[in-house]
Formats: C-alpha cells, structure tokens, sequence
C-alpha cells in the first residue's frame, strides 16, 4: 500500500509538470484555436531568459517577474509579426508556421546558451514532508498548488471578465465578435501574450526538476499535448487532470503491468488515452460540439 | 459508427499484447551479437585472422591529401534531440585550426570538413557520401552515434575510407574489427566500464542487491550486458530489478520510487546527464541511501552538482581529465586545452567535457597521422591506428592508448580509474588502481 | 476540387511528360551521391503522396505518418535479414503491412476528429520505435539491421542510378493509380466527407468505410516509401523513424501544397533539401535557418507552392484576358485550396 502510494505521489508530481505545461497549450486553444507547436519552446526560451537573469545576479522573484513581462510581450509580438501574415490561411498553414517557429527558438537557444544542462533555482523549498512513510517532495507540492491556482485563474478569467468573454468570441467565431465590437485583432494578440506567460510560469516551474536545456520541453509538450486532448482542450480543470491522469498512468503502468515492461510504458500510456478517446471523443470534459449542418 | 466503437477495444488491446508478447518471447538474442553476449568470441572474426585487417580497398589510396593538406570528414548532430554532442565536433574544428597555426602534421594542414546529420541514421548516409564523393575526404573521423555509425560502416568500408575513432562506445567496433578492417573505436565501450564495475561489486559488495536504471538504447543495454558479464555467475542472483527509461520522458523519479521498493542496496545509474542528475537526486528526496554507482558519460561537475544531496559518495569511473576538476588546474595538458578552446573555440565553455573528449581524441588522430608517416595512406592511417602505444597527455595517468595488430586488441582505450564524489569538496577523487575491462 | 480532375487530361499529361524528364535524366547528371540524393526525394514523394490522400483528400489530420513509414521499412528490413528475400520482392508485403495497420488504427480514429485525431496519430508515432526497440528479434533492437545494398541487375547502371530508377517507378505507377482513385467515385466520395461529413452522410456514403480506406491506402503508400528506404539506406533503426520524421512529412505535405497533386513532389524536394542547404547558410544554428525559411514560404504561399502556382497563373490569366486594371486586382483568386483544407479543430465549430 505504501508502494502504491509511493508511485501515486510519483506519478502526479509528474503529472503536475504536465498540467502547468497543458494549461498553456488550452489557453492558446481558447483565445486563437490554434495549436501552437512552438508552446513548448517559447516557455524554454523564456525560461533561459529567467535564468540569465537570476545568473547575472538578479533576486529570483523579479528576474521570475520581468520574464513574464517579456513573455508577455514576445507573445503579442510573434502574433502581430508572424502569425498574423498568415491567420487567414488554413490552420494547417498556420500549424506548420508554428513548427517553424519552434525549430527557430530551440536552434537560437542552443547557439546563445549551448546545450550542456544547466541548473535552475526553485522557488519552493527542496524537503521533503514524510506522510506514513510516503516521501512528499515540496518542489511538487509547489508545481501542484501553482498549476491549480493557474488553473482556477484562467477558469475565472474565461468565464467571468468580459476580456476573457471577449477574447472567447474572438477564438469561436469572428465576424459576430467583430460585430459586437470587439478588438478581434488584438485579442488574439492578446491570446498568444498570455500564453506565452502561462507558458513561461510553467518552464519556470518545472525547469528545477527537468534542468534546463534547449531541449527541454520536446518530450514534455508530447505528454502535455496529451494530457490537454484527454481533458478536453475546452477546459482549464480538464487540462490539469488530463495531466496528472497522463503521469500517474504511466507510473502504475511501468510498475504494475510487469508482463509488458517499463520499456512499453509509454506505449501503453498512448494506448489507454486513445482508448479514452474512442469513448469520450471531446476529451473527459470536453462537450460535444454542435454540428453544422 | 457506433459498431466500430466496440471493436476498438480489442484491437488495441490485442495491438498492445501481440507487441509485448514478441518482445518478451525474445529477450536474450540479438541478430548482431553471438547469444552470451561479451564473454563470446567475436562472431564475426574471420577464418583468416592470422593476418592483420587491411583497409585496403580504396583504387586511390592518397584522395584528400595534397602535399599541404590532408580533408578530414565527420558528422555530427547540429540539430534535433541530439545537438548537445555538436560541442565535440566544434571543439575539434578550434584543435585542428591551432594544428595548422603549429604548421600542422608532417607538414600538412588539415581541412576540417564537419556536417550535421541530426542523428538519423539515413542522413549520416547522405552526409556521409557527400563528404567522400563531393569532398573527397581523405578519412571519417569522429562521427557521432552508434545508429548512424553502423549505417555508414559498410559504405566506407566498401569504399576503402577510414572511419577512423568513432565517437560512440559500442562494442562491436572492436569485435568487428576484421570484418570492417576501416573502422575503429576510440572511447572504452560501455560494456568495458561495466564490466569493471561488476569486478568492484564482487570484490567489495558481494551480497548486494542490485538495481539499475538504464536508457532503452544500445548504449543502455550495452551497460547492462557488460555488468551481467563482471558479476559472472552471481549476476541473476544480485541484480534484483532492471528498470529502463524512454529518453522522452521528462522526470525519471517514477522509475527511482519502483527501485527503491525493491529493496536493493546498490544503484546503478546508466544514464545521459540530465536523466542521471534527476535519478541521483530523487533517490535523495525518497531518503534511499544505496551505493550509487553512475556511469562516466554523467560524472562532469554540473550534472553533479544538479543532483545536489544525492550525489555524494556516488562511485563512477574515468579515463580523460576533467578539466572543471580543480586537482587538474594546473596541469600543463588542462592549462594548454583551456588556452587554445579560448583562442579557437569562440566561446565555449571549458568545463564541458565534449570540448575535452574532443581535444583527447583530435589529438589521438594527429597521432596516428604523425605516426603513419610521411606517405599517408588509407591503408597506413588505419595500419598505424591498428598498433598504437600512446600515452594522452589528455587521459589519466596511468592509462594509454593502445592497439594491436598482433595481440587482437583493437579496442584503443580499455582502462578506467574508479572516483568518487564529494558534495562537501564539489569534486571526484580517484581511488585504487587503474582497471582493465577488455572486452573479447 | 472535382472540377480540377475533370479539366485535368490535357495538363496531366503534360505534367506526365515532365514527370518522365525528371526520371529519365537526373542521374545522368549528377554524381551518386546527388542520386542517392534524388532517391530520397522520390521515397519522400511517395510518402507524402499517401498522407495527402488522408490529410488532404479525406481531411483526417495525421501526425503520425513516420508509424507506417517505419512499418514497411522494417517489414522489408526482416524479411531481407532474416528470409534472404529479394528487396523487390518485400515491397508489395511492406505497403500491404502497413495498410493493413492503417486501416486497423483507422477503426478507433474514426470517432476523432482534429486536434484529437492528431494526437491519436501522434501516439501512434511514438509509440512505434519503442515497440521495434523491444522486438529485439524481428528488428535487433536498437542496434537495427544492416541490410545488403541491392546491386544493379543493368551492367550499365550503378547501384546508385539502378535504385533511383527502381524507386522512380515504383513512384510512377503509385502516382498514377493515386490520380485514378481519387478522380474516381472513391476519390469524390473522400473529398465530400472532408468538406461535410454530415452532408456527405446524408448523400448516403458510407462514412466509415470510406474514412478507413482513405487511411488504410494513405498507410499503404507511406509503407512502400519505408520499405524502398530500407534497401537504398541499406539500415533500419529506430532512429530513423523519430517524431520528426512524421512532423516532417506534414512539413513537406503543407509546403507543397495540401490537396494538390504535384504538391507532394514539390514538398518532398523542399524536405530533402532544405535541411543541407540550411546548413550551409549556418553552420551553428541550421535550424534557425530551417525554421525561418519555412515561415516565409507560409508567408508567400499560404497554400502551398502548388496552390501559389495556381492562384498566380489564374491571376495572371485573369489579366492578360481583362487588360483593365482596376479590375485585374479583384480577378477571380480563386481559394480552391486554402478553403477546402482540413480544419484542426474538434467539432465543426458553432
């Protein structure tokens, strides 16, 4: 049992890195409906931003500050500049605008600051609490409680401000939102402004359990991709448990199912949430979209 | 739709069992490797191997060497999920150019030609070709990866170029020798390592019980093969769980907490950096305290540094000198290296081992070009490579570069030191002698 | 889109015509490296062929196209390991492995749609080198198998220009039965589901029949590309046939023009190419160049080369035909392709 709870603990500190990470990818979904394949990479660069400046002898909360302010303003800027040349093309055009952006940003990272792991701060302390035997790391308990104050913001904000209403319209359905006389324009801007930051909070977050490298979030964004498609890419709570779902299975799995082998964990990992979608094709909390017709 | 629903279940299902089923009917073989593994004779070594392997095969024996230069190939990952290893080929772009401002080698400057492969193996073909075709390079030094070496060997071999000290450390360079007379390793192999750190156990903890972490690559499994080899007998009975990692995952942690519930009192960590720091450290966080023993492509000072706790009397092994390490700061090879990499490494950083590893190795390829003499040949660099007895200012003391036609030994490095780290002095201290761990 | 075909003969046979130029001639041109080259371009092409038909056709968003590019690379792999088969004898068993797959994985994938369909795919492509990594073996690991470069049975021929020829037909014939099928019936009834499912379910086509076959011969295509891979690398490792393999395709798939039929060689010239010319503008950053270099080409041709191709011959038709200038600006540009592709999202919106 205490095992059992060992592995729980391990699987959603894990998953936690996932949802922070997930929370960016629903949060572009929801301003713009694009799947921005360089999320990932964004967050890293900001994230080596953070870094050069807490090296260059800066106090962690505002170097943690001003990087999210220029996350906030590369966002809006890429949108502005690259993304909206091309926003009335197809979405695929724009998906692959996003891969180019992403070879960019990992490439420009490992020529600026190299490729050898760096070290990062945590802003939470490096204990860890002993619960009946089980061993509670607090830089996951940090991670944890971060991605679900991020999440009950965005859930606030979406639902409750009119910015949030305003950027919603945008995302859904434009020439209405237009109509209405919404900025459409900016909010998208707007939309890829705050990606970028929820983006940068996560690399910050995770970047002490990871390390820092310009590859960082490669494998990371597969799992956050799927922890966000499992909860459904409508919801901010659904991205989170998407996530911790996606850790903790693939913690039991490795574990439990000996007869398949750690060496197939992801395999199966991918399998259980195909599976999960078979059932549920909008995600667990995904609703059904109303067909037109 | 709804009928295709349900059929859905059972195919994945079966899907996933049809895989793990073939995977587990077939756990011991490998088509390349004789069953037994590193104990085995070499399969391939040919009837005739009383006579020295020649590399003899190119029509023109001299292509890509003038009497002022000698083109030297090499691939390497530039881009993609491997790039880290870049460092190496740059740093022996900044050696080379500090050769040719010494007046090269006999006399000869060397034009360093290196391309970016991403690690795949199709593209090292195609970069491959381009430097032997297009740029007519005298030799293949150096390139990156087990993968995308093999993909190449039978081209070059074919075509009589040598792929001369291969930056990887699979065995099969050595074993295979006779049969690719135009290849050669440089680097101990991984199961040469192991295998000295199986000795140590059995000498030092012979009731141990054993868990090793390693990544699901050749790299891994090598590790895993060569320490089965050094516990011998006692192998099934002390490794009590083997525990792999996909190099995608983000955090190990999970495999650590699995290990940790085994019981086992030693820890065997083969894994790149990143993923070593976080096993080191999550071992710490679970407040298991095994013997941890991490593997040499780990041990530089920033990894151990970011496995904080965890990484003290962590026991590793090492043949190159550390140049972060400060017992080396004054050392006159460390002093030189650290010079030259600020002259023509526009800015790299020094303590990267991959800027050393490629100094020790560019060095090793000078050598053997100095050695082979005045009329450089394909067939006379591979010959001088096959029998060498150098002693690297740039490896432990101790510990030489050796080959040999007439002895079989083609593997050129097969010594390590054991070390041990020390958070308190944020540094390795060797300890006992240098160990051998040939693998025939 | 169907009007396309219709109005197609004259120019498909013209383009046939260049297609026989571009066989024919390069490796008389160039040096084998620049075949081997060449070769590649020409898996490429049959590769991104198949995800077109899916993607493209059937507007069912893969991400995992390199899963069945590495099914039919290993297929043909083992059984010229282990069966001492003859290369040419593997490909038909390679393609059928891997459509057989498609069409299997098509079953689930058929209640998906979009984002959720890509990432169904996308786990497919993971997935799949770990599974060869552990079917030690069948695929010898990670160690992969080392294969014997086929020789060129034409005394006159090298290996080099023997395979490309080989691989130029192979593409030829899938090319040419690509077109048939999908100016047919089967062809009308993909793209009609692409453009409204429910439309096309109340037209009474089967849906599921037709979203399967789409992805069981889009597997197909994608597996013969692997498996001629196999023997002109003469190497199968799990390394081959990483995500980026499949991300790539989508790359080549965009770049070229989605939907079209010259789009996939276009984009598989771009894949093969860009990367070594990339590096030669940057030696420490390719991917820099890489990355900013497809940005522009989405810039310039939102809709592909083919569909810009397109877009300016109408326009410049449009004026020559008009000669008024004012009008010319407003002529007839068409959106045949940007409008009809695939939309990446769940549900049809609201």
């Amino acid at each position: 049992m205490r095992e059992f709870a060992q592995l729980l603990i391990a699987g959603l500190s894990t998953g936690a890195i996932y949802a922070s990470l997930a929370l960016a990818l629903v949060l572009i979904y929801q301003s713009t409906e694009v799947v921005n394949f360089a999320q990932g990479e964004m967050a890293m660069f900001s994230t080596f931003i953070a870094w050069e400046l807490i090296d260059k002898g800066m106090p962690f909360w505002a170097a943690f500050a001003l990087t999210l302010a220029l996350a906030f303003f590369g966002g809006v800027t890429i949108e502005r500049v690259i993304i909206r040349p091309v926003e009335k093309a197809s979405v695929l055009t724009i998906v692959i605008v996003t891969v180019g952006l992403l070879l960019i940003f990992n490439n420009l990272a490992g020529g600026i600051w190299g490729f050898q792991l760096k070290t990062f701060p945590s802003p939470f302390p490096s204990g860890t609490w002993q619960v009946s035997g089980v061993v509670i790391s607090q830089q996951s308990v940090g991670v944890f409680g971060v991605a679900l104050l991020v999440m009950a913001l965005l859930a606030v904000f979406f639902r409750f401000t009119a910015l949030g209403l305003a950027m919603r319209a945008t995302a859904m359905n434009r020439e209405p939102a237009e109509l209405m006389g919404i900025h459409t324009t900016w909010m998208l801007a707007l939309g890829w402004g705050l990606a970028a930051v929820v983006g940068a909070t996560a690399g910050v977050l995770v970047a002490p359990i990871v390390f820092l490298d310009p590859n960082m979030m490669q494998g990371l964004l597969l799992f956050a991709f799927a922890g966000a498609t499992l909860g459904g890419f409508e919801s901010p709570g659904g991205a989170v448990l998407g996530g911790l779902l996606v850790g903790v299975a693939q913690a039991m799995i490795g574990n439990y199912v000996s007869f398949i082998g750690t060496d197939l964990s992801l395999t199966v990992a991918m399998a259980i949430i195909v599976l999960v979608l078979v059932f549920k094709p909008t995600g667990l909390f995904g609703q059904a979209a109303a067909r037109r017709v | 739709m709804r009928g295709y629903r349900w059929l859905t279940v059972p195919v994945v299902i079966a899907g996933v069992l049809l895989a793990a089923a073939c995977g587990s009917s077939s756990k011991s073989t490998t088509p390349t490797q004789a069953p037994g593994g590193a104990t085995a004779p070499a399969a391939s070594s040919s009837p005739s191997a009383a006579a020295a392997p020649q590399c003899n095969k190119a029509p023109n024996q001299t292509e890509g060497v003038t009497a002022t230069e000698i083109s030297i190939g090499n691939t390497d990952a530039y881009s993609g999920p491997a790039s880290a290893y870049a460092v190496i080929a740059k740093a022996e772009d900044a050696y080379f150019k500090w050769v040719n401002d010494q007046g090269g080698v006999n006399g000869r400057k060397i034009k360093f030609t290196s391309l970016d492969d991403s690690y795949s193996p199709p593209k090292t073909v195609e970069q491959t070709r381009a430097l032997v075709e297009q740029d007519h390079v005298f030799a293949d030094f150096n390139p990156l990866g087990t993968p995308p070496n093999t993909a190449i060997r039978q081209y070059l071999n074919d075509r009589g170029v040598p792929q001369i000290f291969v930056a990887t450390g699979a065995a099969t360079w050595a074993l295979d020798h006779p049969k690719y007379p135009c290849t050669i390793g440089w680097q101990p192999n991984y199961q040469s390592e192991a295998i000295i750190y199986g000795k140590y156990l059995l000498a030092n903890r012979p009731d141990a019980k054993v868990a090793v972490l390693f990544q699901n690559d050749d790299y891994g499994k090598d590790y895993l093969k060569g320490l089965k080899a050094g516990l011998g007998a006692k192998a099934s009975q002390m490794i009590v769980k083997e525990e792999s990692y996909e190099t995608s995952e983000p955090d190990v942690s999970p495999h650590v907490t699995t290990l940790k519930n085994t019981g086992a009192d030693v820890f065997i960590v083969v894994a790149t950096p990143k993923f070593a720091a976080q096993a080191m450290k999550a071992a710490a966080q679970l407040d298991w305290k095994p013997l941890i023993i991490d593997n040499s492509v780990s041990v530089d000072l920033n990894t151990m540094k970011a496995a904080g706790a965890g990484a003290d009397g962590v026991i590793s092994a090492a043949y190159l000198k550390d140049p972060s390490d400060p017992a080396w700061a004054s050392d006159a090879t460390v002093v030189q290296y650290k010079d030259i990499l600020a002259k023509y490494g526009s800015g790299a950083d020094p303590n990267n081992v991959f800027n050393f590893y490629g100094f020790a190795v560019a060095d090793t390829l000078v050598q053997a070009i100095k050695q082979a003499g005045q009329d450089l040949t394909r067939e006379g660099l591979m010959k001088a490579a096959d029998n060498m007895n150098y002693t690297s200012p740039y490896l432990l003391p101790g510990i030489t570069i050796h080959t040999s036609d007439a002895q079989k030994d083609w593997a050129p490095i097969e010594e390590m030191q054991l070390e041990k780290y020390s958070v308190a002095k944020g540094s390795w201290e060797r300890f006992g002698q240098v160990l051998e761990g040939a693998v025939r | 889109m169907g009007g396309i075909w219709q109005r197609a003969h004259v120019p498909s046979l013209a383009w046939l015509g260049v297609a026989l130029l571009l066989i024919i001639f390069p490796p008389w041109l160039a040096g084998g490296y620049r075949i081997f080259q060449f070769t590649f371009v020409v898996i490429y092409l049959i590769a991104i062929l198949g995800l077109n038909i899916v993607t493209g056709y059937n507007g069912q968003f893969s991400l995992g196209h390199g899963a069945f590019f590495a099914v039919g690379a290993y297929v043909t792999g083992a059984l010229m390991f282990h069966a001492g088969a003859p290369y040419w004898a593997t490909i038909p068993l390679a393609g059928l492995t891997a459509g057989v797959v498609g069409f299997l994985f098509a079953i689930p994938a058929l209640r998906l749609s979009g984002l959720y369909l890509a990432l169904a795919t996308l786990a497919l492509a993971i997935s799949v080198p770990q599974i060869l990594k552990k079917w030690e073996s069948v695929t010898g690991g990670v160690q992969g198998l080392v294969l014997t470069k086929p020789h060129s049975p034409i005394g006159a021929l090298t290996s080099d220009q023997w395979l490309f020829y080989f691989t130029a037909v192979v593409a030829l014939a899938l090319y040419i039965a690509a077109w048939v099928v999908l100016r047919s019936s089967v062809g009308r009834a993909f793209v009609a589901i692409r453009d409204n499912e429910v439309a096309a379910e109340a037209a009474g086509i089967p849906i599921a029949r037709f979203k399967t076959l789409a992805f069981g011969m889009s597997a197909f295509y994608a597996g013969v590309a692997g498996s001629l891979s196999a023997f002109v690398v003469a190497y199968v490792a799990p390394d081959s046939f990483d995500f980026l393999l499949s991300l790539n395709l989508v790359v080549g798939m965009v770049v070229g023009g989605t939907g079209t039929i010259v789009g996939p060689a276009l984009g598989a010239v771009f894949i093969e190419f860009l990367p070594s010319y990339s590096q030669d503008v940057s030696r420490a950053a390719p991917g820099v160049v890489e990355g900013v270099v497809l940005v522009l080409f989405m810039y310039l041709m939102p809709t592909g080369v083919a569909g810009f191709v397109a877009t300016a011959g109408r326009k410049a038709l449009s004026l020559v035909r008009r000669r008024t200038a004012d009008h010319a600006a407003a002529g007839p540009v068409t959106p045949t392709l940007a409008d009809q592709e695939p939309r990446a999202g769940p549900g049809e919106g609201g």
